[in-house]
């Protein structure tokens, strides 16, 4: 059972060492000519005048909790799917009801204002 | 020929094992990886015939060594980092947007029994794995130390966890239909004939699970992430040479896995269209994989078609989109869903 998973982690590894090797080439190949002007960061032709790691909006960070909160919710929704047939009505209906208290609380950070945008 | 054969059974079998894994690995991703540098090609081909041009067609006949061109030319520019940037993390930002982008194929069927790993929880180690994708984007845009490039980032990772909540409720109508998380039973549930693909019941969630796999590989026209015109690339602004191709594959790796991913689960991955049909006879010679690759071609056409045709959304407009109609959608097609399977209504869901 846990054998069928040796191919997907090698291929893992081999995803990365793909990537790595690319990377390795170009450094090797290209030239490596750094100096002052050309190592800044691009900012449409002006010196960079404060730190790149500023403020940002809140509603980033918001989005990020509500995720975390429906992404759960799909990890819930994933096994149920599955075994539907053999739970039947019951296990239907309870999941509604999982579903329901769900929404509700869609509809209210719907109606709060969390999903605008403008 | 002898002398190989002993050598060969000299090592234990563990090592023959995991070598033979890495040969079919191997059998995977160098196609993949020529599909995505002619899939650039057909990119530029496609939309330049679109907008009335010709699109590349001085490297070798009518174009098609463009694409070894491109790679020749990326590999000898420099790899530059910026002054302020954690290098560490830098460069291993395009690694993590690599990796997922081809580790997924390890448990896609490309015909009956054509499967690297046939795992049972197929769906959701891919569904994980595109989830990881993100990583490579917030880390790039942080590492790079550059303004556009941490904007390009914020906008993106939102963008890309909103659709994937959508993504994952349409997945979640899919495994419903087909009561497995097994990509190959996926598809052996939708055996019969043309009108057994889960297109045709979970239409609904077919659409959004294409548009929301658009707006996850930040493609047009939901690309506000690299937006040329306001943010001139955003997260990968600062890369250059091969750390800028890495990522650029990942993302056209991207594309088809979300293209092969839409043919399996709605369009029947390779089982053959005339199923069930006068004509199943006359085609039953042509191998699966042959299917499975054309649907995958079809659908991944979508990607360029719309790229040509549509203008770039605002961003509070790919927001409203994710959150406010997908998701209702879905949530409301679940429901139909787990009512239609539970009591048996139509044959999809015996």
């Amino acid at each position: 059972m846990l054998a069928n998973y040796l191919p997907v982690i090698i291929f893992i590894a081999v995803g990365m060492v793909i990537g790595a090797v690319v990377l390795f080439a170009g450094m090797l190949l290209g030239p490596h000519k750094p100096y002052g002007e050309k190592n800044t960061p691009f900012e449409c032709g002006f010196e960079a005048f404060e730190d790149a790691r500023m403020k940002f909006d809140v509603r980033y960070y918001l989005v990020a909790i509500l995720f975390i909160i429906f992404d759960l919710e799909i990890a819930f929704l994933f096994p149920w799917a599955v075994v539907l047939d053999d739970i039947g009505v019951v296990g239907m209906l309870a999941m509604f009801v999982f579903l329901g208290v769900l929404v509700v609380g869609f509809i209210y950070e719907w109606k709060k204002g969390a999903l605008e945008w403008e | 020929m002898e002398f190989l054969t002993d050598i060969w059974n000299w090592f234990p079998a563990e090592i023959q094992n995991v070598v033979w894994i890495l040969v079919k690995i191997v059998a995977i991703v160098l196609p993949l990886i020529i599909a995505v540098a002619y899939f650039t090609y057909a990119e530029r081909k496609i939309i330049g015939y679109m907008q009335v041009r010709i699109g590349p067609n001085r490297v070798g006949p009518k174009g098609w060594l463009q694409p070894f061109a491109d790679v020749f030319k990326l590999i000898f520019k420099e790899v530059t980092v910026p002054a302020g940037a954690s290098k560490f993390l830098f460069l291993m930002a395009p690694l993590l947007s690599l990796g997922p982008a081809l580790a997924a194929w390890a448990v896609m069927p490309f015909d009956a029994h054509m499967v690297l790993s046939d795992v049972n929880a197929g769906l959701l180690y891919i569904l994980a794995l595109t989830s990881v994708a993100v990583y490579g984007v917030i880390i790039a845009g942080w590492a790079s130390n550059s303004k556009y490039a941490l904007l390009g980032a914020m906008r993106s990772a939102a963008q890309i966890v909103s659709y994937e909540i959508a993504m994952g409720f349409a997945l979640v109508g899919v495994l419903v239909a087909a009561g497995s998380l097994n990509l190959g039973d996926i598809i052996l549930a939708q055996e019969g004939s043309m009108a057994h693909w889960f297109v045709w019941p979970l239409f609904p969630l077919f659409l959004v699970y294409f548009i929301s796999g658009v707006a996850e590989t930040n493609r047009a026209p939901f690309d506000v992430a690299e937006g040329e015109s306001e943010i001139v690339a955003g997260f990968h602004v600062e890369y250059s040479g091969t750390a800028f191709a890495v990522f650029f594959l990942a993302e056209y790796a991207n594309m088809i896995l979300i293209a092969a991913l839409t043919a399996i689960m709605f369009l029947g991955g390779w089982l053959s269209p005339f199923q069930g049909t006068f004509l199943e006879g006359a085609f039953s010679w042509v191998p699966g994989i042959f299917w499975f690759i054309f649907k995958s071609m079809f659908v991944a056409f979508f990607f360029l078609w719309f790229r040509a045709t549509f203008p770039r959304y605002r961003y509070d407009q790919i927001m409203r989109l994710g959150w406010k109609v997908f998701i209702p959608i879905t949530i409301v097609w679940i429901v139909l869903v787990a009512v239609a399977q539970v009591y048996d209504m139509p044959w999809w869901f015996d």
